[in-house]
């Protein structure tokens, strides 16, 4: 490629700001805002329009927030015991662990997302008020109660699990937005595509996200296992 | 129908309510802070449409709303309310006496979202539909949370304003987390309108060999992740990488198969979102929701995932998009 003399490389300091702002651990979101100031600016952007585009490109991001419309009934059932009623239920399966637990979420959530049903599961919807308690109600079948830094890192695995469980199965979907955003690039640049072909292409690798996120679910289980079993022989020779 | 506005203005209802309850605690700055977030959900309709017949001046109020809200995020702090013991035996014996009940309106959630997302299309009256089309999965979220707070108000007997308060608990815990996944939006629309992502794919696109399609693999794969981490979405890194390199280098000259390039280019850049605080929707706001004392643990339980997925996308192109 023969570099232009028309590309303006000063919108690039917005991307150095990202990087040192959370290197420096500022707040985020200040972060963020000063970062699109300075790229604007840098791009030769007048403060009003600089303005102008911020609030329309914030507003057009609302659905974003869509939900919060599920944390009243959310909030509710968790103060009249939902989670602990999610971990008594899970307590009560005797062939129950973690890894099975955590496993069978992932499966879930992954072939609801390759169904189409993205919002079905969420951190707000499923993992807070059910997933997380049951993983640790499940953890605590084999290991009794939880250290706060296990608990922690539960809690973490599950939210990383329903991350991976969307990600790598909403792209075997043909009607969602990556599939049709590959495929109009490509329509845009005279390349003719169906969207399924692009959807089976995507099928390699949810199977491997799958494979192993799962190896790594059970190795977690039993490196719980092993850590407590440690810590006992350690106690024991005390 | 019901347009998705009039969801937009329930959720302005929420952040409003937020608003009240920290003004009748005397914290102003919270209490400015969910004012100014409730507005754009308010009156946003009303302001893009303004913008669109030239008025400059309400879209440029929202712009400094959104710079007003950062500056109040900065001073913010993070966290709930420690949990009592109180509490704790109080949510305990409720447990026990509503038992298996409570699960209902928790599930109803997920299966009337199912529910509406498949039926919801053929809902109507007088041959209007009653969801809006075009924002089908959301609408139909938005429905099923709040049929789901009717049942969770009758299975609990809860006073209607309690299910207010424990949503303004739950809102107010979030703080300006909440934001982070709009401003990040915003921000790569900010990007994208001031050509960031062009000058990236020039700077790569001046270090690489390109007649070499290994090389020019590993470019785009590489540049896929690293523009996912910085933008936080791989949907605004894909046409940069693909216009900057997969096209012109790995389709054009070295006849790479663009349904293989496009599908597991674009799977190599959700390997970033696992990776990248800018994902705040998906890595950041859930460390705040699970009450994680480090922001950053969602990431750390993921990165073991994402590098030897990452390895596995890099050897199935190398492996079978030239072919």
């Amino acid at each position: 490629m023969i570099p232009s003399t028309a590309v303006n490389y000063w919108p690039l300091l917005g991307v150095a700001i990202v990087v040192a702002g959370f290197a420096l651990r500022r707040n985020p979101v200040l972060v963020v805002i000063v970062a699109g100031l300075v790229s604007g600016l840098a791009a030769g952007f007048g403060p009003g329009e600089l303005l102008a585009l911020l609030g329309t490109a914030f507003i057009e991001n609302r659905a974003l927030l869509m939900f919060l419309l599920t944390l009243p009934a959310v909030g509710l059932l968790e103060r009249y015991g939902l989670r602990e009623r999610a971990r008594d239920w899970i307590a009560g399966f005797r062939r129950m662990n973690l890894a099975r637990f955590q496993i069978a979420y992932l499966a879930v959530r992954q072939l609801t997302s390759m169904a189409g049903l993205t919002h079905v599961a969420g951190h707000a919807q499923t993992v807070r008020p059910l997933a997380a308690p049951m993983s640790e109600a499940a953890a605590e079948r084999e290991l009794g109660p939880l250290s706060p830094a296990e608990r922690d890192r539960v809690r973490a695995t599950t939210a990383a699990t329903d991350n991976i469980g969307l990600f790598f199965g909403e792209d075997v979907f043909v009607a969602i937005g990556a599939v049709l955003l590959i495929q109009g690039f490509f329509a845009r640049n005279g390349i003719v595509l169906e969207p399924l072909t692009i959807a089976l292409w995507a099928l390699p690798t949810a199977l491997a996200a799958f494979a192993i996120h799962a190896l790594r679910l059970w190795l977690f289980r039993r490196a719980l296992l092993r850590s407590r079993s440690t810590q006992a022989a350690a106690d024991a020779a005390d | 129908m019901l347009r998705i506005e009039y969801l937009y203005a329930l959720i302005a209802a929420l952040l409003a309510c937020t608003a009240l309850f920290n003004l009748r605690e005397r914290r102003f700055a919270m209490a400015a802070f969910w004012v100014i977030l409730a507005a754009p959900f308010a009156l946003g309709d009303t302001i893009l449409a303004a913008a669109r017949d030239g008025l400059a001046w309400p879209s440029q109020a929202a712009g400094i709303g959104v710079i007003a809200l950062g500056l109040l995020a900065a001073g913010g702090r993070l966290g709930s309310e420690p949990d009592t013991a109180e509490a704790a035996a109080e949510r305990r014996a409720a447990a026990r006496r509503l038992g298996n009940r409570l699960f209902w309106p928790a599930l109803s959630i997920p299966v009337l979202t199912l529910a509406l997302f498949f039926g919801g299309g053929h809902l109507g009256w007088n041959g209007r539909p009653l969801l809006d089309p075009k924002a089908l999965t959301l609408s139909a979220l938005a429905i099923a949370s709040l049929i789901a707070l009717g049942a969770a108000l009758r299975v609990t007997r809860a006073p209607p304003l309690q299910a207010l308060g424990e949503g303004r608990r739950l809102v107010d815990a979030l703080g300006w987390a909440i934001l982070l996944p709009m401003v990040l939006a915003t921000l790569g629309g900010v990007f994208a309108a001031t050509g960031v992502g062009e000058a990236v794919a020039e700077l790569i696109g001046m270090v690489i060999p390109t007649g070499n399609r290994i090389a020019c693999l590993l470019a785009f794969a590489f540049g896929m992740v690293f523009f996912t981490v910085i933008m936080g979405n791989a949907f605004a890194a894909f046409p940069v990488m693909m216009a900057g390199i997969g096209l012109p280098l790995l389709i054009r000259q070295h006849g790479a198969d663009p349904a293989l390039l496009g599908a597991v280019g674009m799977l190599t850049g959700y390997c970033g979102t696992l990776l990248t605080p800018m994902a705040a929707n998906f890595n950041i706001v859930p460390a705040v929701l699970l009450e994680l004392p480090d922001q950053h643990a969602v990431i750390r339980a993921q990165i073991g995932t994402a590098l030897p997925l990452l390895a596995f996308n890099i050897a199935l192109m190398a492996w079978l998009v030239f072919r």
